[in-house]
Parts: structure tokens; C-alpha cells; sequence
């Protein structure tokens, strides 16, 4: 990996009411990696996300971005840094009471002071990136999931951010909005050159896309590695999350009393 | 027997304190959408557009309420009126109830119910599927972008509302005592216009619904932005707007009335 860390995490640790939730993470991002951070559902993958957007504030460690410590920031100094990121979440989160076109032009017509004309030029830049350049007129009712997700990919590269974070993009697509979708992240990174990190439990379609992977498992980094490494690895976790196992490190049951013991079956006479 | 009265004090204490806690909270929100308004001020077309939602969109309840409020009025007023000679006064009668008392309060009640309801819902939702978190991260104040041009909506819409409640009503008291009793008109619009008095009737009804546009809308926000990020929790919010709203409306009127109407 390059030496230049664009984003560090380190010592992060996080409780939810004295709930540990994710605990000794630590992480380093160059600038321009597509970085993938696995885990099965609730193993605090999204929580690293708004951390690292300082919606939330580390119980222990810290996030440094470009330099800054984002939990030290003030409120203006947070909302400037915010600036440099994009966040796409994982149902798109449009703004319902705007057309396409406007939630695209939402940021720039709250950050900047660009003529009308030149915001039209740059959202129709940004739909025609994601391919709805002839959407721009519908109402975010009007779009399938995939449309969604797409738009806001759009409103999300709108001010060409430094860093992009994906929270489950593919959650809940079809396989061609799916494809459609990995192929957009990995191409508006590279010519954004920007740092991106993609939250999903989707396995096949991320190893296709992203330089690296973090994998977490109850809070906790079990593994790390480019794709190849992941493929290969034989740690009991990543096997069985990668073959999509039932039984393995993760059980199949939740925890609970004996089976005989919960249907009250008495023992048997011999 | 002691245990159960352990129970209910324990659970009292904690509703208790949650109640206050709940208030103070709601006392920082209105500060802090204070505090967020420049953006209001500054992109006027937020509020404008926040108007259409909340008071255009009222009008049609306010007019009809109002035009039957005020033709009840004319009919109860005129069946006590003429029993001691003074069915001339109806329109003096119908006007100071309304001016005074109805018209703020019923028009705030309305208000609650119409566009309080669909804040509170509009914001619940907009947090449930993560608009509010969104801008966030765009580093844009939802309290600045989405509450305050809410809040100032509602506080300038409800006397507006009011005032057209009034005259609605107005109007329904002469329908009902001119025209259907066959009242003099000269005389309903006269003792009218000597009897309302406009600082002692008019601006004190006038500042009761600027008040209750503050306590609707600030309730209507807050309840909103503070509502769980789930069906259940949007419902509960939402009912909780009009119940709170309705209570506060009767209770801030009782207060200021109070105050303002001492029988001088």
C-alpha cells in the first residue's frame, strides 16, 4: 500500500449504552482505494460509517480524515470537512419533496454561489454519469430502487468529494442494477480520484471492485487483505462468509437452552 | 401491598422526570431553531414555499369551520338576544366572540389537527428514511434547512388563518341574522364597528394566535425531529402533536385571557 494514509482509524472503539459495539478497530486508507468493510448484519459496519462522518463520537481511539481528528472538530469545523465527503445511504435517501434535478443540485445550491446555468450543466454532468440523464424531471416516487440508488450516487459525487462512503449500495437490487451500481463506484472513484468505502455484505459483487477488505465480526477486525488474499484465506470466518455457509464461527442458532429441555420432553425409559 | 406502591411511586418518579427532561429538551430545540433562522431570513422562498404547505393548504378548512362557526353563533346569539330585546346587537355579539375568543382558539385547534399533524409526520419521516442524517453529512443544518423555515411558516400563517376565520365567521353571523332573521343590516354592521374595540379586541385576539402559532408549530417540529425512526414512532409522534397542541392551545388561552380581559 502507499504510505500516504488519507484516512486512519485507530484504538476506535464505540459503546451504545454500555453495549460494545465495535472495539480496537483499526484501519489505514491511501488516497484513491475502493475499500471494502464486510460483516454479517449489526456487526457495527454502518456505525464505523458515521463515525468516520462524526455523526457520532468514539468512545475510545479516534478517526483522523486528511489530517483532522474528526471527533475533536468543532461543529463548523465538522461541517467543513463534511464538505469533502459524500455519503451514499442504503435505501438512497432522496429528498421526496424534490424533483431528480433539484436533489442533485441540492448541495451545490446550499455550498456555492454558482449561476443557475452552470448548476444545470453540472447536474446534467452527474445524472448523464449514472445514466438518468432523462430522469431529471421525475420525482423520487417515480424511480425504481436501482434509479434511486443511482441518483443519489449522483447527488453524492455532486461537489466532487474526497472521500465517498457507500452503506449497503447493493442491498435490495436486481442483478443488473446490482452490476450497474459496482461498476458506477468503481468508476466515478477512479475518476475522482477519490477514496471510497463500500459497508456491504455482498461478497461477489465487492471482491470485484474494491483494492482491499476489512472483514468485522462482533465488533472486531477478524480480517483484512486485497481480494485474492480474502479468496484464498482459510480463517474459519472469512470461509464461511465468503461461501455463504450456514454453520460455522456464526451459528445457526442464536443461543438458547437445550432443545429436549425447551419441549419439556422428559427422559426416555429404557 | 408496599411493593405495588414502590412500583407506582418508582413509575410516577420516572414519568415524572421524563416529562421535565422532555420540556427542557423542547425549550433548547426552540432556541436552537431560533438560533438556526438566519437561513429563513436570508432565503425567504423557504418560508414562502412552507406557507403554501402549511397555510394555503388550510384555507379550506379554516373558511368552511369559520362560516359555520359563525352561523351557529348567530343562531344561538339571536335565540338569547331577542328573550331580552337586544337581537339588534347580534353582530356585536358574533363578532366579539369570535374576535376574542373563538377565532383564535378554534382556528388554532384546526390548525393542530391540519398542518401541525403533517409537520410533524413530513420531519418523522424525512428522519425515518434518513433525509435528515443525508443533509447532515452535506453539512447542511437540518434544523436551519428543515425546522426553522417550518416553525416560521406556522407562527406567520395561524394569525393570517385567523384573521379569515373571523371574517369567515363574520360573515355566517350576518347570513344567518340579516338575511335568513331579517335583522337590520345597518344595525348588525353599526353596533358592530362601535362595539369592537381595535386594541382591547382585535390585537389581543391577534396576539393569542400569534402565540398559539409559536406553541403549535414549535410542538409540530419538535415532536417531529425528536419521533423514532420507525412507523410506530411516527404514528405516536403525529397523534402526540394534536393531543399536546389541543391541551396547550386551551391552557395558553385560559392564561392569557387572563391576563388581558379583566372585565375593566
Amino acid at each position: 500500500m502507499p504510505s500516504e494514509n488519507f484516512l486512519e482509524i485507530r484504538d476506535l472503539n464505540f459503546s451504545y449504552d454500555k453495549r460494545p459495539v465495535l472495539r480496537g478497530i483499526n484501519m489505514a486508507i491511501p488516497k484513491g482505494q475502493v475499500v471494502a468493510i464486510m460483516g454479517g448484519s449489526g456487526c457495527g459496519k454502518t456505525t464505523l460509517l458515521r463515525l468516520i462522518g462524526g455523526q457520532i463520537r468514539p468512545s475510545q481511539g479516534y478517526v483522523k480524515f486528511d489530517g483532522k481528528i474528526i471527533h475533536e472538530l468543532t461543529r463548523s469545523g465538522l461541517y467543513e470537512t463534511r464538505r469533502k465527503m459524500g455519503m451514499l445511504f442504503q435505501f438512497g435517501a432522496l429528498f421526496t419533496d424534490l424533483s431528480v434535478y433539484d436533489n442533485v443540485a441540492f448541495q451545490m445550491r446550499e455550498h456555492t454561489d454558482l449561476s443557475e446555468s452552470v448548476i444545470r450543466d453540472l447536474v446534467l454532468m452527474k445524472l448523464d454519469a449514472v445514466g438518468l440523464r432523462g430522469a431529471r424531471d421525475f420525482m423520487p416516487n417515480e424511480l425504481s430502487g436501482g434509479m434511486a440508488r443511482r441518483v443519489a450516487l449522483a447527488r453524492t459525487i455532486a461537489l466532487d468529494p474526497m472521500l465517498i462512503m457507500y452503506d449497503e449500495p447493493f442491498t435490495g437490487l436486481d442483478p443488473i442494477s446490482l452490476g450497474v451500481i459496482g461498476n458506477l463506484i468503481r468508476r466515478l472513484s477512479d475518476a475522482l480520484g477519490a477514496t471510497s468505502i463500500v459497508v456491504t455484505h455482498d461478497v461477489q459483487e465487492s471482491l470485484q471492485i474494491v483494492d482491499y477488505v476489512y472483514f468485522v465480526s462482533e465488533g472486531v477486525i477478524v480480517a483484512h487483505g486485497t481480494p485474492d488474499e480474502i479468496r484464498a484465506s482459510e480463517k474459519p470466518f472469512v470461509h464461511q462468509f465468503i461461501h455463504g455457509e450456514i454453520d460455522g464461527p456464526v451459528p445457526f442458532h442464536y443461543p438458547a437452552q437445550g432443545y429436549a429441555e425447551d419441549l419439556q420432553l422428559g427422559p426416555f425409559d429404557a | 401491598m408496599l411493593d405495588r406502591t414502590i412500583i407506582l411511586l418508582r413509575s410516577l418518579g420516572h414519568t415524572t422526570i421524563n416529562a421535565v427532561w422532555r420540556l427542557g429538551y423542547a425549550g433548547k430545540f426552540f432556541f436552537l431553531t431560533l438560533k438556526s433562522s438566519g437561513t429563513s431570513l436570508r432565503r425567504p422562498h423557504l418560508v414562502v414555499r412552507e406557507v403554501y404547505f402549511t397555510g394555503v393548504r388550510s384555507l379550506i378548512i379554516i373558511i368552511v369551520s369559520g362560516l359555520f362557526v359563525g352561523m351557529v353563533l348567530g343562531l344561538q346569539g339571536y335565540e338569547t338576544l331577542q328573550r331580552y330585546g337586544a337581537s339588534s346587537s347580534l353582530g356585536v355579539m358574533v363578532a366579539l366572540a369570535l374576535v376574542r375568543e373563538l377565532g383564535p382558539v378554534v382556528s388554532a385547534l384546526l390548525f393542530a389537527s391540519r398542518a401541525g399533524s403533517a409537520i410533524t409526520a413530513e420531519i418523522g419521516l424525512m428522519k425515518a428514511t434518513e433525509q435528515l442524517s443525508a443533509m447532515e453529512m452535506m453539512a447542511v443544518d437540518p434544523v436551519a434547512r428543515v425546522v426553522a423555515p417550518r416553525f416560521w411558516s406556522g407562527v406567520a400563517s395561524l394569525p393570517l388563518l385567523t384573521a379569515i376565520f373571523n371574517a369567515m365567521g363574520i360573515y355566517g353571523g350576518y347570513l344567518i341574522g340579516v338575511v335568513l332573521i331579517g335583522l337590520d343590516e345597518g344595525s348588525f354592521w353599526s353596533q358592530m364597528q362601535a362595539g369592537v374595540d381595535f386594541r382591547d379586541d382585535i390585537m389581543n385576539g391577534v396576539i393569542k394566535s400569534f402565540v398559539f402559532g409559536i406553541a403549535v408549530t414549535l410542538i409540530a417540529v419538535f415532536e417531529g425531529y425528536d419521533s423514532p425512526p420507525t412507523a410506530e414512532g411516527v404514528s405516536g409522534a403525529t397523534t402526540r402533536t394534536v393531543v399536546i397542541s389541543s391541551l396547550v392551545i386551551l391552557i395558553l388561552d385560559f392564561i392569557l385571557t387572563s391576563f388581558m380581559f379583566r372585565g375593566a
